[in-house]
């Protein structure tokens, strides 16, 4: 490694410093290129410009404003923000969404980690099980969605509560029922989503120094020390990644709900995402488009917030 | 000077940026919409997605049949489903067809919105355009008295619809169907008790649908939902005794009966799955949803049957509602003389004209397409009665399967839907009707109050 940096440096290197000494101008910028590095930025820059920042922008300048996207917008100062904060459908949202990420954080976010240790614990065939524990990621959402409907069906010939009714369990409501419909959408997100994780969990474990488990076995530990003093504290950097991840996915869950119940029953699956989609959609007549960009904004403030907490308060032990 | 590059990047792309968004717009205020060989180009709504393709066929028969009529216009079919939740964003998009559906309720508000074009001076060229029933007409009126959005496709009483097939095998007679909402429950509880899995009765609950037809059972009872006085002013109504009787009859077939099935939320689209497919034996819709249900659900014609809607109580009523035809604003003049001549060919040419009348039977029966559904008239009576004479010979539809409608059609006292915010108020009802039917405990009175507060508080905005 030492030799490389004592070799001189290379004409192109060389060249570069010389011209980070000139004094540029856009003629100097000309002449070295610029011009090219800019035609190669373009579509780029076009690109997110129109489909990601312009939105972005506009957005908060609508949030600000009373619009039907037809006649020309009227400035109402904060009273979208006002609006939003007492509509009482506001807090159910809020709670139903921190119940999700809560049931999500309980399911949801060990599962893949438990997969990934045991998949990365058998010698045989591990291309066979990355591959099952990644297949529900390339079905379709919507087709996916469609199916568990069917195997959630609350009737007693249900595909679930047959199956369950063998070993004398249910039947269980599950999405009929304002008490399980929640925890329902949390199991299919989880079968959902849980193949990326895993698939990142498995290449974290594939760094993590095999000396250190020769060491842990020398000393007489046994699988599951292996796992608590070895990969656990190897992996603690991917897995608060993954967490803020997922929190901040599960902050912005609108799918399941949306599919599966429309928010129902009762109110007992609106997410503050799927209360955005209300405002800006639910009226055939124009919608509030005002008030659903500034719970936009809003969600965005606090997950913006959460994150840099969390990165603060986390900084000492994921280094 | 890394700044300085990226100042130009920004600006270059910023301009481009420009220049892309002057293209885009620029296509709106194009002087014609004829293409090269002078042909306009008119997108009109066809059929729902996922139609059989069978009605894919007898629709394209008729496009060609206008076509042939009228050289001058491409139409180009475009499928469609009116949805709340998808209409304004497609409108305020652009992306409707240049003749699109609306239910009346909307149609005052998107005309003083200014996002419908005038039709008024197409309309008048229509040899038939003085004899629509006025009160119909009236829907699609501006406040300048002008018309806006033309009565087409339907006017809807609802109807009480029942699978046959299911009454019998409960022991009950199919030709004979429930009369009263007590009878209603009375043969729910035998359909579900007879064929397990089966909900012998379900409403509707999700996407607005719920507060639809909750305010159906309420007018069925002799309820209001809304009243509006003299000067506009409309006072929310949700907590009618009647609709709480409604609720409660709901409450209890759900938790006494156990007779409304397993699946909860169901809308418009979903329950005439679940009915097509004999998961619900009974439910209540506008009385021309059987030709949708032939069309994309594959209902078996042998065993539907339609009964009036019953009728309990002072002032009860059978809600009605229907289809208005509508051009965007700011569509050409092209395009809106275009647009008439397929509203006249599609929709209500033939309610007026024999040869037309039969011409469309003639189309739709070689299709196996359904003929004769009824609707209500949206001319007069005789005018009805003069066209169902016409195409006779080509109805399809079993007809003497719902008599128990068509028998009392003409005689049960209409109610408009709500017309102030009727889609926002339909909305807060949706929970209530979940809560209904998932939560046993579940205090009506107070349910219905909370709504009450959120729909008066709504009625009150400007």
């Amino acid at each position: 490694m030492t030799t490389v940096s004592t070799r001189p440096a290379p004409p192109a290197a060389r060249a570069a410093v010389v011209r980070r000494r000139a004094r540029r101008t856009p003629a100097t910028w000309w002449r070295g290129g610029g011009a090219h590095t800019l035609v190669f930025l373009l579509p780029v820059l076009v690109i997110f410009g129109l489909f990601s920042w312009w939105p972005i922008v506009r957005s908060l300048v609508m949030s600000f404003q009373k619009t039907n996207l037809v006649t020309p917008a009227q400035w109402v100062g904060l009273a979208n923000f006002e609006y939003v904060l007492h509509d009482p459908l506001l807090a159910v949202a809020v709670k139903n969404t921190l119940w999700f990420a809560l049931l999500a954080l309980v399911i949801g976010y060990p599962v893949p980690l438990l997969a990934a240790v045991l998949m990365s614990e058998v010698r045989r065939l591990k291309g066979l099980y990355s591959a099952l524990a990644y297949l529900p990621v390339v079905v379709p959402p919507v087709v996916a969605v469609l199916l568990w409907k069917v195997f959630y069906d609350a009737s007693p010939t249900g595909v679930f509560n047959t199956v369950l009714g063998w070993v004398g369990l249910g039947p269980f409501p599950w999405l009929q029922d304002q008490s399980t419909a929640m925890p329902s959408l949390v199991l299919a997100a989880t079968w959902a989503g849980a193949g990326g994780t895993v698939i990142i969990y498995l290449a974290a474990l594939l760094s993590v120094p095999p000396e250190l488990y020769d060491a842990a076995e020398v000393d007489g530990a046994g699988i599951w020390r292996k796992v608590w003093h070895v990969t656990l504290p190897q992996l603690r950097g991917v897995l608060f990644i993954t967490l803020i991840l997922q929190v901040i996915g599960t902050a912005q869950v609108f799918l399941e709900p949306y599919l599966f119940t429309g928010g129902g029953p009762a109110n007992s699956t609106v997410t503050v995402l799927l209360l955005i989609y209300r405002y800006a959609f639910e009226n055939s007549l124009g919608g509030n488009y005002g008030a659903a960009t500034a719970l936009s904004l809003m969600l965005a403030v606090v997950l913006a917030l959460f994150s840099a907490l969390y990165f603060r308060l986390t900084r000492s032990w994921s280094a | 000077m890394k700044s300085a590059r990226r100042a130009t990047a920004l600006t270059v792309a910023g301009a481009l940026a420009l220049t892309l968004t002057a293209c885009t717009s620029s296509g709106d205020d194009g002087a014609t919409d004829a293409d090269a060989d002078g042909r306009i180009t008119l997108r009109v709504v066809s059929l729902l997605p996922g139609s059989e393709q069978a009605a894919i066929d007898a629709f394209d028969a008729q496009v060609a049949e206008f076509e042939e009529a009228n050289p001058d216009i491409d139409v180009v079919p475009e499928e469609y489903e009116w949805k709340a939740t998808t209409f304004a964003a497609q409108l305020a998009g652009g992306t409707l067809p240049d003749v699109f559906e609306i239910p009346f309720t909307d149609a005052k508000t998107l005309i003083a919105n200014g996002q419908l074009a005038d039709m008024d001076a197409q309309l008048r060229t229509l040899p038939y355009a003085d004899r629509f029933n006025p009160a119909i007409l009236d829907a699609g009126t501006g406040e300048d008295g002008k018309v806006y959005a033309i009565p087409a496709k339907n006017v809807y009483g609802v109807g009480l619809h029942y699978r046959r097939d299911l009454f019998e095998k409960a022991g009950l007679d199919p030709d004979q169907p429930p009369t009263t909402w007590d009878e209603v429950r009375a043969a729910a509880k035998k359909i579900a008790d007879a064929n397990p899995g089966v909900a012998g009765y379900m409403q509707m609950s999700q996407n607005n649908t719920g507060g639809w037809q909750l305010t159906v059972n309420s007018y069925a009872r002799g309820g209001r939902v809304q009243e509006v006085d003299g000067d506009g002013r409309a006072t929310s109504t949700l907590d009618d005794p009647a609709t709480v009787e409604a609720l409660q009859w709901l409450h209890d077939m759900r938790w006494e009966d156990d007779s409304l099935g397993s699946n909860y939320l169901l809308d418009w689209g979903t329950i005439n799955e679940a009915f097509a497919a004999g998961q619900v034996a009974m439910f209540t819709s506008g009385s021309d949803v059987y030709t949708s249900m032939v069309q994309t659900n594959g209902l078996d014609p042998e065993v539907y049957g339609l009964a009036a809607l019953p009728l309990e109580g002072d002032d009860a009523g059978v809600l009605t509602g229907g289809t208005l035809a509508a051009v965007p604003a700011g569509a050409s003049e092209e395009i809106k003389d275009a647009a008439i001549r397929w509203i006249d060919f599609f929709y209500t040419g033939k309610l007026v004209d024999e040869d037309r009348a039969v011409a469309d039977a003639k189309t739709l029966t070689a299709n196996d397409q359904p003929v004769g559904t009824p609707v209500l008239p949206m001319f007069d009576q005789a005018q009805y009665e003069q066209n169902q004479e016409w195409i006779k010979d080509y109805i399809n539809v079993p007809l003497d399967q719902m008599t128990s409608y068509t028998d009392s059609m003409f005689d049960l006292p209409l109610v408009g839907e709500p017309s102030v915010k009727t889609q926002e108020v339909y909305a807060l009802l949706d929970p209530v009707v979940q809560a209904v039917l998932t939560d046993e405990g579940a205090d009506i009175p107070a349910l219905l109050e909370t709504a009450n507060t959120q729909a008066q508080a709504l009625l009150d905005q400007e």
